[in-house]
């Protein structure tokens, strides 16, 4: 791991701590308040605020994932820097697909 | 020990294949490990190989693997690490065996080298010495780690070195951290770009092996972290990490 990755991986937790807190958060209102997946589709629905909630967690864990995955691949896989380069990218991409994937789920009729 | 005179001593024999061989050395008062083994070498067998030069923990020669721990033989006490009359020695981890109990070092200066362990001079001979003040922040973070004498210990017992061999390990790092503190350093900007590249400070794990086995009491392990974060600061500041340095195929 060099410098770039480095700041790209704490820079991304930093990011998350705060989304992790509301997204813990909007669990316990939902369980508590027995709000169902339908309710919470209904109130999602169109909200450009929670699509970019979301769409920046998914983005955040992504990039955080994937270099965590990259430095495991390079240090214990007989793929090298540049095939753990590619497979983590290629991860990453995936889980911010997945990611973009749910976010329409929730916000889009 | 006690009530015995002999110990029980098993030697690494060969290269990297090999085996230990059983000796039985005299037990003697205030006997430590660089003993043992001279021991061996001049009375049992004349054709063991092992390293040593001071004898009194200046050098940084005589570094062993003694009962699966790295230490420096010539500090180390046979009363402290003989368990049963029984004492294991082989060579450093993490390094070549050349033979027996010396290993090849060329790796580990090499690292230091590309750290950016040489110390790079801003001024001249005719100009005026540069007067430090010995209570500066940055004289104080240098202190704490300019007392490495470069056995390879701390490199012997990393788990990173011995899993990423692009790793530049914990003293060639610790060294880079005392000249960024230098004020007479004037190798800073490129220092800092070659432990930011891969392989460079951010891929150590924070195990703190180095901390613990240094048989200087230096924290490695902190200088690196020191490192990273003056490291990031630079990048953000716009310095660039050098390409990542040529290691040895894994």
């Amino acid at each position: 791991m060099n410098v770039a990755l480095y700041i790209a991986q704490r820079a991304s937790a930093a990011v998350m701590v705060p989304m992790i807190a509301v997204h813990i958060a909007v669990i316990f209102y939902a369980t508590r308040h027995a709000v169902t997946a339908a309710d919470i589709l209904a109130r999602t629905g169109g909200s450009l605020g929670w699509a970019a909630f979301y769409a920046a967690f998914a983005a955040a864990a992504s990039l955080h994932g994937a270099i965590g995955i990259r430095n495991i691949l390079a240090e214990w896989s007989p793929l090298g820097d540049r095939g753990a380069n590619i497979a983590a990218a290629a991860f990453g991409a995936a889980l911010f697909g997945l990611g973009l994937r749910a976010v329409a789920a929730l916000v889009l009729p | 020990m006690s009530g015995t005179s002999e110990l029980e001593v098993s030697l690494w024999r060969g290269g990297e294949t090999g085996r230990y061989h059983v000796y039985a050395v005299p037990l003697r008062q205030s006997q430590t490990v660089l003993d043992v083994v001279t021991y061996v070498q001049r009375h049992l067998d004349p054709t063991l190989a092992y390293r040593f030069a001071c004898r009194v923990g200046v050098c940084g020669s005589c570094a062993m693997t003694v009962n699966g721990r790295p230490r420096w033989t010539c500090r180390t006490a046979v009363a402290k690490v003989a368990e049963n009359g029984r004492i294991e020695i082989g060579p450093l981890e993490n390094l070549p065996v050349i033979k027996d109990l010396a290993t090849d070092m060329s790796a580990f200066f090499e690292k230091w080298r590309d750290a950016g362990g040489a110390f790079v001079p801003s001024r001249t001979r005719h100009d005026e010495i540069e007067a430090i003040a010995p209570a500066s922040p940055a004289r104080r973070a240098a202190d704490a780690a300019i007392e490495c004498i470069n056995c390879g210990v701390c490199y012997a017992a990393c788990d990173t070195v011995r899993w990423n061999a692009n790793f530049l390990g914990p003293a060639a790092l610790n060294r880079a951290w005392s000249l960024v503190n230098d004020a007479r350093d004037g190798g800073g900007a490129d220092r800092l770009a070659a432990v930011a590249a891969g392989g460079g400070c951010h891929a150590c794990h924070t195990h703190q092996s180095c901390r613990e086995h240094c048989p200087q009491a230096l924290n490695p392990t902190a200088s690196i972290a020191s490192l990273k974060r003056r490291t990031a600061l630079a990048y953000l500041r716009g310095a660039r990490p050098r390409a990542q340095r040529d290691g040895p195929a894994k």
